[in-house]
């Protein structure tokens, strides 16, 4: 097995030189922050992803989260692990410092969180799952309730969780039957199945804080008459102190394709009298609520495709560099050599690593935008409402691509489980499906980010603009000029299937959404590949400047390969989204 | 009792090390780098010293590149108190930062200097032995143990036959051993106090110190591939191949 180590120069790279750190840092709320403490942040991170988290991660696959009689006892190591991660105070990087966190911004925690996902994905959703929580009740939720559960959860000595889906209610949140019924004294009685609750039950902490979507007797129908309550494992008593067991249980865990370390439970609540929940915010206004954290959990599970891609890389890597096989061409045939020396090899890895490195500048890229717009910034508020379906979806479709190419740089040995390889790309085929699948992420992207917006296209045409400008600069290097080239014509893809979509939108629908998965594809690799430009941009400012170090000339070698190679795409996408919808729903539903 | 802690930068442990292809050193470029393992042990050591009430003050320094302030911060994460850069871009040899560190300890009067027996990346261990014979003070090298009382140290050593129990008078120096202890993982806010303690960069000119190399590195190779296996047929043919191939009798 390989060891996971953090990227950390690139990281850096695109934290200080693209994503714009220092600015980040100058940001009000920011103070604490500068660059050389988040290099130490990155530091001591990285330390703890390879000592800790990283050798735990085969044995969650192999040994996974087990059942019995409603305990669910984690992989061997993970409560330890999970205890350490809580005592050296990770969990609350990003949590606000008024219920214990740090404060940290966003761009900081997302590096973070990219080493945790790439080197414990299964570990690393159950604090994932908390810090969502943990959002949704210190925005909505009464002052009693957030002083009463949240410095403990912040902490991390609570973990927390979402229980949306129900057997009948996946992406239709619509047809959520869970029933709450008012006690009078302000909780409710709550009582349904959920379903696919990650670490919705485990023995690494004293208490659960569930967050669960549920309907009032007289609840409008449909997605106007939901509510979110929240129902703790066990009941809290007013001095802090833990209480009664609650009226829920896990009925059992799902056996998976992958992330065995992350025990997704089946949750019966109220098979009594009821568990006693209280309503966050106000009744009815349940989806609202978790509609504002989705941006965070959508750019997390996006990052997955980064984190898991990462790892799948790192492994194949060394594995090209030990496996000696074959001659290289032009080469004496005696003369064997590792088979990173074959150029289908390099390929493969040049492709894994330029495609990583893309869909890492556009998630931290996407994060300080969230930080900008945090900090009250209306066009960064609209670029990061563009762009987070695209980091979610584009990201975790190419992670799933990504990691089979890992598999198959092994040959043979990489269809083994004991090589290793085949955990993530396992792993990674979850994470197109939940937070919103890649048909989700697309349809928000063409309808409430694009062509149903007040002023459609606003947002897509300003990001369109500034592409040009990116354009503009690098057909003024002549080394660079040729990228420009790529990327003019990938952003002109982009423009008319943009284009096309707000003119045919209302009109034909269907036809429009028949393409939106093509159009997600197409924005992310325009996106993509616009920072892998700047990228370059930077590159090549410190090349010219003198600096010798062989990371920029690595950067405009992975840009240009990612312009010449992913780029190209825009131009198909783009037909597909245009005059390929005629074609998708050609066959009728009766002859397939 | 103030405490002294000379760390050093090297590639991080878990990095496979890659000899450049003109044969002239090891590969650094986008390497990940970190704190010489044996020198997290002596920071610990230091700090769990501090924390036990033996030790004042836990003072870090690192002879090196600019780089380096990232490896004092991490000691200052675990928790030393301030941290001293020598800043120097030229090779530093193992008696150019023995003397850097002389300089350093002059200036600071610590009654213990521990720092880590070699580093993962050169191996020399030498550095810990020269700055004890400059100081003239005591040493104690490969510790496993260590007990501060009295103005000694008793210190344990691990050597070929066994362990090895040796008392010092302060001022001494201690080089630290893989057992020494585990070092911990720096919380995140001592990781964001770390920041708010002082770092002070000096110059080896300012110090005094001719840091000119003293030594030439003609070549580096990588160790020799290891060849397949045979099998031997019987018991005395392998008795035959240990005494007359491997030489081992």
């Amino acid at each position: 097995m390989s060891t996971y180590l953090a990227p950390m120069r690139d990281m850096q790279f695109i934290m200080n030189e693209v994503a714009g750190l220092e600015e980040v840092c100058a940001l009000p709320g920011n103070e604490e922050c500068s660059v050389e403490l988040v290099e130490s942040i990155l530091e001591e991170a990285a330390k703890f992803a390879t000592g800790v988290l990283d050798p735990i991660n085969a044995v969650g696959d192999r040994d996974g989260a087990t059942c019995a009689d409603g305990v669910v006892t984690a992989t061997p190591g993970f409560k330890e692990a999970y205890q350490l991660f809580v005592e050296t105070g990770w969990n609350s990087l990003h949590c606000s410092p008024e219920y214990g966190g740090q404060g940290l911004p966003t761009l900081v925690s997302t590096a973070v969180n990219e080493m945790w996902k790439s080197s414990n994905m299964a570990f690393a959703l159950c604090p994932m799952l908390t810090g969502g929580a943990i959002e949704a009740i210190a925005h909505h939720a009464s002052p009693e309730l957030r002083a009463k559960y949240l410095p403990k959860m912040v902490e991390g000595s609570w973990t927390g969780t979402m229980n949306l889906t129900e057997p009948s209610a996946g992406s239709d949140l619509a047809a959520i039957r869970t029933r709450a019924l008012p006690v009078g004294d302000g909780s409710y009685r709550i009582s349904g199945t959920k379903i696919f609750i990650t670490w919705g039950e485990h023995n690494m902490t004293e208490n659960i804080v569930h967050l669960v979507l549920g309907r009032l007797p007289d609840a409008p129908p449909g997605v106007k008459g939901i509510s979110l309550f929240l129902v703790p494992k066990f009941l809290v008593n007013d001095d802090g102190s833990l209480g009664a067991r609650n009226d829920l249980v896990c009925a059992s865990v799902e056996h998976k394709m992958g992330i065995h370390g992350s025990p997704t439970a089946v949750m019966a609540f109220g098979e009594g009298e009821g568990a006693l929940g209280w309503v966050i915010g106000e009744e009815n206004k349940g989806l609202g609520y978790m509609f504002t954290m989705m941006n965070h959990a959508r750019v997390n599970v996006g990052l997955e495709g980064v984190g898991i891609s990462e790892r799948s890389f790192q492994h194949a890597l060394a594995y090209a560099r030990e496996r000696v096989q074959g001659a290289p061409v032009g080469t004496a045939p005696a003369d064997k050599k590792p088979i990173l020396h074959h150029p289908d090899v390099r390929r493969m890895l040049m492709d894994m690593k330029s495609r990583t490195e893309a869909m890492r500048t556009l998630a931290y890229y996407v994060a300080a935008e969230m930080d900008r717009a945090h900090a009250g910034n209306e066009a960064s508020r609209a670029r990061v409402d563009l762009l987070t379906p695209v980091v979610k979806g584009w990201s975790t479709e190419q992670g799933i691509e990504l990691a089979s190419t890992g598999v198959q740089v092994f040959g043979g040995l990489g269809f083994i489980e004991e090589t290793g390889a085949c955990q993530y790309y396992r792993d990674s085929r979850i994470t197109t499906i939940y937070e919103g699948t890649t048909g989700i992420q697309a349809n928000d992207l063409i309808g409430r980010k694009l062509a149903r917006e007040k002023n459609p296209g606003v947002a897509m045409r300003a990001l369109l603009a500034e592409i040009a400008a990116t354009v503009a600069e690098l057909k003024a290097d002549a080394e660079l000029a040729a990228i420009g080239g790529q990327l003019e014509a990938g952003a002109a893809a982009l423009a008319s299937a943009t284009d096309w979509l707000i003119a045919n939108y209302e009109a034909d629908t269907a036809a429009a959404l028949a393409g939106a998965v093509p159009f997600l594809k197409l924005t992310g690799i325009v996106a993509g590949g616009w920072l892998m430009a700047k990228s370059a941009l930077v590159a090549r400012r410190q090349i010219a400047a003198g600096s010798s170090d062989p990371f920029y000339t690595g950067k405009i070698a992975t840009a240009t390969y990612f312009a010449s190679h992913q780029l190209p795409f825009a131009d198909a996408y783009s037909a597909e989204v245009t005059g390929g919808s005629a074609a998708t729903l050609a066959l009728a539903e009766n002859l397939f | 009792m103030k405490v002294l802690v000379p760390v050093k930068r090297v590639m991080d442990y878990n990095v496979k090390a890659r000899v450049k292809s003109d044969g002239t050193g090891v590969d650094l470029a986008n390497v990940k780098m970190s704190m010489n393992p044996f020198d997290e042990i002596a920071v610990e050591e230091a700090v769990r010293l501090k924390e036990a009430g033996t030790a004042t003050e836990v003072v870090a320094v690192s002879c090196g590149v600019a780089a380096c302030q990232e490896t004092l911060r991490t000691a200052m994460a675990i928790g030393a108190d301030r941290a001293v850069l020598v800043e120097s871009d030229a090779e530093l040899q193992p008696l150019a930062v023995a003397k850097l560190l002389k300089a350093v300890a002059d200036k600071e009067s610590p009654q213990l200097v521990i720092l880590g027996k070699q580093a993962i990346d050169d191996d020399s261990n030498q550095v810990g032995q020269m700055l004890a014979a400059l100081l003239g003070w005591p040493q104690a090298t490969f510790a496993s143990k260590v007990v501060i009382a009295d103005g000694k140290a008793t210190v344990t050593r691990e050597v070929d036959g066994g362990l090895e129990t040796v008392a010092l008078t302060l001022p001494a120096v201690v080089t630290t051993d893989l057992r020494l202890n585990e070092p911990r993982y720096a919380t995140l806010p001592n990781i964001m106090k770390a920041k708010k303690k002082t770092l002070d960069t000096l110059k080896p000119d300012a110090l005094g110190v001719d840091v000119s190399p003293r030594l030439t590195t003609v070549r580096v190779s990588e160790p020799p591939k290891r060849s397949a296996g045979i099998k031997v047929a019987d018991v005395a043919q392998l008795v035959d191949k240990l005494k007359n191939e491997a030489k081992v009798f």
